[in-house]
């Protein structure tokens, strides 16, 4: 890509092309290998399946063409194939389950789910036709954004699942409302922070060599843990705490450039979370699985280690290559579907498998924060840059906890994972992304704004820290939130 | 805002290095680990659903794996289960292996270190691995012979060659139907296993190596004499044989079976007093030559050593450090004397073969899956237990035991049947065990026998080594030789 010339534009819509026939012949291609593993015939549906796949994706492009046309090319192929790798596995479970007489059909709502984000998603881009617009939608968002996060301690939908109160059941639809909630909380940090970073980044007292913001600054970042400690209390839910705390945290950051932010963040919470694991019993228990998973007494417990430590087995048993599509006994884990499809596909692809699918996951964020670069408004910047860390820190946290890395929460794998409610969140971020890309790399209309041409066109080109970095002034932030406010009135 | 964007990416890429490093941890540095975890369940399903190989007995599989459509893939299968249960063993998902299974699992399951080279083609041509099969010594009419003639009665029968220690036979009653354990229906094997274990007729033990050991009672004279003829008595040496004993320093007396005199005169030969069985004298003979001596000839035969054939044989016993009344009742089989079926056969074996030992084995050959015989069993001598003179002479006062004593019952016309009974007391209100060891033909033996019935089996408290015991013993002998009736 480097030795294309910086001269007009490429949309880069027939590359994208081109990705998706990879990516989705790679996930049809693993669904045809289960049914061929598992039945030793091509799943009965395959041309159905296919097809429908490939509508979906091939129908998300023709929008990209018509509403996004210069929308970063690359995002759309990794996310269908990330999501296709996880259909199959979980097409792959469903029949390991159905041997053993144990509840299938996962894949089939997955699929629908699927069907769903992908047009939830397709709405988005034509609804949406400029990012911006969220910033006037701050303050809604906060409020929205609390909201579904409190929405599962509500007496009558909420419900409590393995111990942790993160779900809702409305009749027979439930729905993490945790996953809606954090783009809702990214669009509120990032209209919050664009406005107050100044403040925020004001220099107080130096300690230690490290330049502390003003003490009475820190109420936004202490509402923040606040509530992210309410999470972990009353919903029992590590996980997501940890994703709403981390998510505020890195976007505090990019909004004010000042690591003493983060080393306050993550001194509040590793404080909350250590006082925490004493005081609860159900982190507690999260941590001890974490630090003596192999002893007996641990992975016998209940709840103990046996889960994790049987991700681990099945993991071990898939070694460098794995055993092949179908081969292993994926379903010897709790939740092989959901929480551990990372260790299901670690047993049959293999380390290899496993370091693909990362691989995958690092391309997808790495291009969202190279959209927040290449993004000339500072709503847009910290709005992109929060999405893709969002989907990265949810990605640790989830591999993170299945390879021991750190303790166990109760999150999934972004697109991999069976989950409606997940599904249909990381697609709209794929979605707002795009959007956000396509502002990103399209030409300035201006034709007298040189330096802009150059801009719009230098994410495609190279290395998205040298031609990007120089040429956006923070000045230029803030001259485009002065347009922006202009315009609303 | 770029700065912190692309520190933030930095920090993005760290994070997923540490995955991949975490990732790479589990799966390669400590997969081998892992996967050797005991409760590590997918082990045990990788073992179960490769092709096991059979156990084979006369050129049939008594131990099959067979293709099944459930999660292991194959399931074992066991013809003529109880038959052979006490020689194959079970191979169970739930409770693991024993037997020919267990002791010869690798070779079963492929994974040996003598089906290198098989797994090495296998690697290099994609065949899948098999495991290897294994024959048995146990010749299945001898098998059935014996399995029949001990009827519904409560014992075991093991046979031998005696000149190569090949066993021919191995039959425990009561038995268990191993196909029960290796079932896949976890439920169903769960409730087998109980229903097993908890039988009191413990039909789980192999009462031919491993259950609980008898009293010898008589067939222990065996022992006794030999010790006596290598200690400078012959078969014609004239013996004590009064009535009743009394047990030196103490007031016990002790009478020959039934309460009858052994000889008018009081003294008989050795030759006589083994063909009748007499206690007494015996006891004497035992008193006088001492327990270490009968300790070192029981030692020199078997006994309190170990033995794997390939199974753990239960050691046979003589008690440490009997005094004197102890010794003579030690020295016709009672007292603490506790020997397996297999060891009193060995006894008749290496008296038959002229008093060198043979190792006692059970698999002759293990052949891989395209039939290379992979190992094959060579005879094994264990040392010499008595001289060739004195086991000339045992011999031919086993012969007189079934010609005109005590054996009549076990007599085959044509054929020169070694043998001694033993009705072993174990308590005043029970039947005594009914033994009978015996070799075939006497002048150069194809067989040797032993039998025990435990309690007396159908006759009960009437009933003696010769009667119970040794009508089966004949039985396996005819069908070993083929002799007339």
């Amino acid at each position: 890509m480097a030795t294309v010339a910086p001269l007009p534009v490429r949309p880069g819509r027939a590359l994208e092309l081109g990705l998706l026939v990879l990516a989705l012949a790679l996930g049809v291609g693993a669904y045809a290998l289960v049914g061929l593993a598992t039945t030793d015939a091509l799943p009965a549906d395959i041309l159905g399946y296919g097809a429908g796949l490939v509508a979906l994706s091939v129908g998300m492009h023709l929008v990209l063409r018509w509403r996004a046309p210069y929308a970063d090319p690359v995002i759309l192929p990794v996310v269908v194939a990330l999501n296709g790798i996880g259909l199959a596995m979980i097409y792959r479970i469903d029949s390991a389950y159905e041997a053993r007489d144990r509840f299938a059909g996962f894949a089939e709502r997955q699929l629908t789910w699927t069907a769903i984000a992908m047009v939830l998603a397709a709405v988005v881009l034509v609804v949406l036709r400029d990012h911006r617009t969220l910033r006037r939608y701050t303050y809604t968002a906060m409020v929205t954004g609390l909201a579904l996060l409190m929405l599962p301690l509500a007496p009558v939908i909420g419900r409590t699942i393995n111990g942790a109160r993160i779900w809702i059941h409305v009749g027979p639809a439930s729905f993490q409302p945790a996953e809606l909630a954090k783009i809702v909380l990214a669009v509120f940090f990032a209209g919050y922070l664009v406005t107050n970073r100044d403040t925020l980044a004001l220099a107080g007292p130096k300690v230690l060599g490290l330049q502390l913001p003003r003490l009475r600054d820190l109420g936004p970042i202490l509402l923040a843990w606040g509530v992210s400690l309410a999470l972990l209390i009353f919903q029992r839910d590590l996980g997501t705490s940890l994703l709403f705390f981390g998510l505020f945290v890195g976007m505090l950051y990019l909004a004010t450039e000042r690591i003493s932010w983060v080393v306050i963040g993550v001194g509040l919470f590793v404080g909350g979370a250590a006082v925490a694991a004493r005081a609860l019993p159900h982190v507690a228990s999260r941590f001890n699985v974490w630090l003596h998973a192999l002893e007996p007494e641990v992975f016998d417990a209940n709840p103990g280690s046996g889960q994790l430590v049987r991700g681990l087995f099945g993991m071990a048993s898939g070694g460098l290559f794995g055993t092949g599509w179908g081969q292993g006994r994926p379903d010897l884990v709790p939740y092989a579907e959901s929480d551990f499809i990372v260790a299901s596909l670690g047993e049959e692809l293999g380390l290899t498998g496993l370091l693909a699918i990362l691989v995958l996951y690092v391309v997808l964020t790495q291009r969202g924060l190279r959209t927040a670069i290449g993004v000339r408004d500072g709503f847009g910047k910290l709005f992109a840059g929060g999405m893709a860390f969002v989907v990265a820190f949810q990605c640790f946290v989830v591999v993170g906890g299945v390879t021991r890395i750190i303790p166990l929460t109760g999150l999934t794998m972004p697109f991999l994972a069976y989950g409606g409610s997940s599904l249909l969140a990381n697609w709209i971020i794929v979605a707002l992304l795009l959007r956000i890309s396509d502002s990103a790399r399209r030409p300035a209309p201006a034709p007298g704004r040189a330096p802009d041409d150059d801009t719009g066109s230098a994410p495609d080109v190279a290395p998205a820290g040298a031609a990007a970095g120089p040429v956006l002034p923070v000045g230029d932030d803030q001259e485009t939130e002065v347009l922006r406010l202009g315009g609303r009135e | 805002m770029n700065t912190p964007l692309r520190r933030l990416s930095s920090v993005v890429m760290v994070m997923f290095l540490g995955l991949m490093l975490g990732a790479t941890w589990v799966q390669f540095a400590q997969a081998p680990a892992l996967n050797n975890d005991q409760r590590n369940v997918r082990t045990l399903y990788r073992e179960y659903g490769n092709f096991r190989g059979p156990i084979v007995v006369g050129g049939q599989a008594i131990a099959s794996s067979v293709p099944v459509d459930d999660s292991f893939g194959y399931q074992r299968v066991y013809a003529n289960g109880p038959l052979y249960a006490p020689v194959t063993g079970f191979y169970s998902v739930v409770y693991g292996r024993e037997g020919i299974e267990r002791y010869f699992n690798t070779e079963l399951n492929g994974s040996a270190d003598s089906l290198f080279y098989e797994r090495l083609q296998d690697l290099v041509t994609g065949r899948q691995t098999r495991g290897a099969s294994v024959e048995l010594t146990i010749d299945p009419v001898l098998q059935q012979v014996a399995w029949d003639a001990l009827g519904d009665q409560r014992g075991a029968v093991v046979a031998l060659d005696p000149t190569t220690g090949a066993i021919l036979a191995m039959v425990s009653k009561p038995s268990y139907d191993p196909n029960a354990l290796a079932s896949h229906d976890f439920a169903a094997t769960r409730e087998a296993w109980a229903a097993l274990t908890t039988d009191p007729s413990q039909p789980m033990a192999n009462r031919a190596i491993a259950g609980n050991t008898y009293p010898p009672g008589s067939t222990f004279k065996l022992v006794t004499a030999a010790a006596a003829l290598e200690n400078g008595l012959t078969a014609d040496t004239p013996v004590a044989a009064p009535q009743t004993l009394t047990l030196p320093q103490t007031s016990t007396v002790l009478h020959n079976f039934g309460g009858s005199a052994c000889s008018p005169t009081g003294a008989m030969t050795l030759a006589d007093a083994l063909r009748v069985s007499c206690n007494t004298a015996f006891a004497q003979i035992g008193v006088d030559l001492g327990a270490d001596e009968l300790r070192a000839q029981a030692e020199a035969f078997g006994f309190d050593t170990p033995l794997n054939v390939p199974m753990r044989v239960a050691e046979s016993h003589f008690p440490e450090d009997p005094d004197a009344p102890q010794t003579a009742l030690s020295a016709i089989g009672q007292y603490e004397v506790r020997v397996t079926p297999l060891q009193m056969a060995m006894v008749a074996a290496t008296i038959g073969n002229g008093g060198v030992q043979m190792t006692p084995y059970l698999v002759q050959t293990v052949r891989s899956q395209d039939l290379t015989v992979v190992e094959t069993a060579e005879p094994v001598e264990r040392g010499r237990a008595v001289s060739a003179s004195t086991a000339a002479q045992l011999r031919d006062m086993m012969v007189s035991v079934v010609e005109n004593g005590t054996g009549r019952a076990a007599r085959i016309p044509g054929i020169a049947v070694a043998g001694k009974t033993g009705t072993a007391q174990t308590s005043d209100d029970v039947p005594p065990h009914a033994w009978f060891t015996a070799f075939a033909p006497a002048e150069a033996p194809r067989i040797a026998v032993a039998v025990v019935v435990e309690h007396g089996g159908s006759m009960g408290s009437e009933a003696t080594g010769g009667a119970v015991a040794a009508p089966i013993a004949r039985a396996v002998i005819q069908a070993a030789l083929g002799g007339g009736q």
